[in-house]
C-alpha cells in the first residue's frame, strides 16, 4: 500500500513537472522543471529496485546534460518566452507525435507484459540481484553488437563536434601552454656573478 | 503494521542523520579554524589566536557575526532563485554523506527483528556504519556531488551581477571537465574492486597498506586528488572565486547566513572528497598494519580524512592560482588521456595470463 502511495506521488510529480516544462514562461524555470522531472523518474526507477538506472539517470541527465542546458539558457537574453507563440504552427507535428506515443502506450499496456500476475511474479527480485552486474552481463554478451555500434556512433558524433568547431587562425596571437609549462629555470634566468 | 516499530525506525533514522549532519557542520567550523592556523604556520605568522584559548572560539564568533549580519537581496535579482540557491548548494553536499561507510560495527544499539526489539544486540555479521547501504554507492556519490553545481549556477545567474555570472560559468566549465577524469579514475578502482559498493571497495583492500589501491593505482590517486581539488574549487583551481578579477565569484552578492551556507557546502564537499579518497585508495577503515587493528576503524578513517583535509590546506598555502586556460588544459589534455590510458593498462593487466597473478593480489574477490 505504502509502495503504491509513493508510486502515485512520484508519478504525479513527474507529470506535473512535465507540464511545468511546457507551461513555464521563464526558460530558466522550464529547465528546472525538467530537472525535477528527471529526479522523479529516477525515483520511479528506485522503486523498481533498479538503482543503477536511477543513479545513471541523475548522473548523466541531471549532472551533465541539464547543466549544459542551463548554461545555454543563462547565456541567452530571452528570459521570458511569450506563451502560445506559434502554437498553431507547431500543432500538427506535435499532435502527431503525441498521438503516436498514445497509440504505442496503449499497445504496450494491452500487450500482456504488464498483467497483474506477471508483475507479481517478478515482484521484488531486484532487491536480491545486483542489477549493475546483471546489466553488465547482458550488455556485454547478448547485446554486444548493438552496444558497440552505439559506442561507435557516439565516437563519430564526438569527432564530428570537434571537427565542426575546430579552426586554426594564424593571425591571432595565442599562447602555447605546453611551451609555457615546460619552461625551465635555465631558459629564462642567468646567474651573474658581480664582484663585490 | 506495528506503529511502535515504525515510530522507532523513524527516530533511529533521525538520530542517524543528525549523527552525521551535526559532526559535519562542526568539523566545517573547525576546518576553517584549522585552515587559518595552518596557513598562518606555513606563512610564519600566528593565525587567529585571540578569541578563547588559542583562538579556539573563533569559529563560533565568526558564526555569530555571520548570523547577525543583514541579508541583502540585490535589485532586479530573481528573488526566488536567489534565496533557493544556497539551499540547493548545501543539500547535495550533505546528502552525499548518507552512503559513506564510516566503519563496521559488530553490535547494534537497537535491532528490530521480527517485531521484537532487542537493545544492544550482537550481530552475526558486522554491519556497515552508513545511513544507506547502497549497491551503487560510488555512482551515488558521483551523481550527488555533481548536483552541487546547480547551487553555484543558480546563485550566479540569480544575483543579476556580471561578476557572479562569470564566476558561475567558470565553475560550471571546471566542474564538468574535472568530473570526467575523476569518473575515469574511479573506473580503475571499480575494475580492481569488482563492486560499486563503497564498503565492498574497502573490504577488497583488507590487510595492511600493501593491499591498498594507492599502490597499483598511484597515478589515478593523484588524478583523483587533484580533480577533487578542482571539483571543490580549492586554491590552485579557485578561479571561480578569483578575488583579483571577480571580487569573490558567484557569491559576491550574498551576505550573512546565505554566504555562510555556501561556505558550509564548500567545506562539506572538501570533507567528502577527503573521505572518498581515503575510502577508495587508502583502505578506508583498515589500519596500515594488521596488528594496529585494535584501534577502531572509524578512527583510522577519520585520521586519513583529516590528513587529506590537511593536504588540501597545504595546497592552498603553497600553490599559486592556475590561469584558466592552463587549468582547462590540465583537465582535458593531461588528465583525460592519462586516465584513459590507465584504464587500458589495468584492463590488459587483468586479462593477460601471467600478469593476472600479480594484479590478482589486489582482487581478493576473484
Amino acid at each position: 500500500m505504502i509502495e503504491a502511495f509513493f508510486f502515485y506521488v512520484f508519478a504525479a510529480m513527474t507529470v506535473l513537472a512535465g507540464a511545468g516544462v511546457v507551461l513555464a514562461r521563464n526558460t530558466m524555470y522550464s529547465v528546472m522543471w525538467l530537472i525535477f522531472c528527471f529526479f522523479n523518474a529516477a525515483a520511479l526507477f528506485f522503486m523498481l529496485d533498479a538503482e543503477f538506472l536511477g543513479i545513471i539517470l541523475i548522473l548523466v541527465y541531471v549532472g551533465a546534460v541539464m547543466v549544459l542546458f542551463m548554461f545555454v539558457v543563462m547565456m541567452l537574453e530571452v528570459n521570458k518566452a511569450r506563451l502560445r507563440e506559434g502554437f498553431l504552427q507547431y500543432l500538427p507535428t506535435g499532435g502527431m507525435i503525441a498521438l503516436m506515443l498514445l497509440i504505442e502506450l496503449i499497445g504496450a499496456s494491452s500487450s500482456g507484459v504488464f498483467d497483474n500476475e506477471k508483475v507479481a511474479a517478478v515482484g521484488h527480485l531486484g532487491a536480491e540481484v545486483n542489477n549493475t552486474v546483471e546489466i553488465g552481463k547482458v550488455l556485454y554478451t547478448q547485446y554486444l553488437l548493438s552496444f558497440e555500434i552505439a559506442a561507435v556512433i557516439l565516437l563519430i558524433a564526438l569527432v564530428g563536434a570537434i571537427v565542426l568547431t575546430l579552426r586554426s587562425r594564424d593571425d591571432v596571437k595565442y599562447q602555447n601552454i605546453s611551451k609555457q609549462v615546460n619552461v625551465r629555470k635555465e631558459d629564462r634566468m642567468k646567474t651573474v656573478k658581480v664582484k663585490s | 503494521m506495528d506503529w511502535v516499530n515504525i515510530l522507532l525506525t523513524t527516530i533511529v533514522w533521525i538520530v542517524e542523520i543528525l549523527l552525521i549532519a551535526v559532526p559535519v557542520a562542526l568539523s566545517v567550523a573547525y576546518i576553517t579554524y584549522a585552515e587559518r592556523r595552518v596557513i598562518g604556520l606555513i606563512q610564519a605568522r600566528k593565525g587567529c589566536n585571540r578569541v578563547g584559548p588559542h583562538g579556539l572560539l573563533q569559529p563560533l564568533a565568526d558564526g555569530l557575526k555571520l548570523f547577525l549580519k543583514e541579508s541583502i537581496i540585490p535589485t532586479r535579482a530573481n528573488k526566488f532563485l536567489f534565496v533557493a540557491a544556497p539551499v540547493v548548494a548545501l543539500t547535495p553536499a550533505l546528502i552525499a554523506f548518507s552512503v559513506v561507510p564510516f566503519g563496521e560495527m559488530s553490535h547494534s544499539i537497537l535491532q528490530i527483528h521480527d517485531g521484537v526489539r532487542t537493545w544492544f544486540a550482537d550481530l552475526d555479521t558486522p554491519q556497515v556504519m552508513a545511513i544507506a547501504h547502497l549497491n551503487v554507492g560510488v555512482l551515488y556519490v558521483m551523481a550527488i556531488s555533481s548536483l552541487a553545481i546547480y547551487g553555484i549556477l543558480l546563485a550566479g545567474w540569480a544575483s543579476n551581477s556580471k561578476y557572479a555570472l562569470i564566476g558561475a560559468v567558470r565553475a560550471t566549465c571546471q566542474m564538468v571537465s574535472y568530473e570526467i577524469s575523476m569518473g575515469f579514475a574511479l573506473v580503475c578502482v571499480l575494475m580492481l574492486a569488482g563492486t560499486m559498493d563503497l564498503s565492498g571497495i574497502v573490504h577488497a583492500q583488507e590487510g595492511g597498506f600493501w593491499h591498498w589501491y594507492i599502490i597499483p593505482l598511484f597515478p589515478m590517486f593523484l588524478v583523483y586528488l587533484i580533480s577533487g581539488c578542482a571539483e571543490t574549487n580549492r586554491t590552485p583551481f579557485d578561479l571561480v572565486e578569483g578575488e583579483a578579477e571577480l571580487v569573490a565569484g558567484y557569491f559576491v552578492e550574498y551576505s550573512g547566513m546565505w554566504f555562510a551556507t555556501f561556505s558550509l557546502a564548500e567545506y562539506a564537499a572538501l570533507i567528502l572528497i577527503s573521505l572518498m579518497t581515503s575510502i577508495l585508495f587508502l583502505g578506508g577503515w583498515y589500519a596500515p598494519f594488521p596488528f594496529l587493528d585494535f584501534i577502531p576503524g572509524t578512527i583510522w578513517l577519520l585520521a586519513k580524512t583529516a590528513f587529506f583535509v590537511f593536504v588540501f590546506i597545504w595546497f592552498r598555502a603553497t600553490f599559486p592560482r592556475y590561469r584558466y586556460d592552463q587549468m582547462m588544459r590540465l583537465g582535458w589534455k593531461v588528465f583525460l588521456p592519462w586516465t584513459l590510458a590507465w584504464i587500458a593498462v589495468v584492463g590488459i593487466f587483468i586479462y593477460t595470463p601471467g600478469l593476472q597473478d600479480i594484479i590478482g593480489f589486489y582482487q581478493p574477490w576473484r
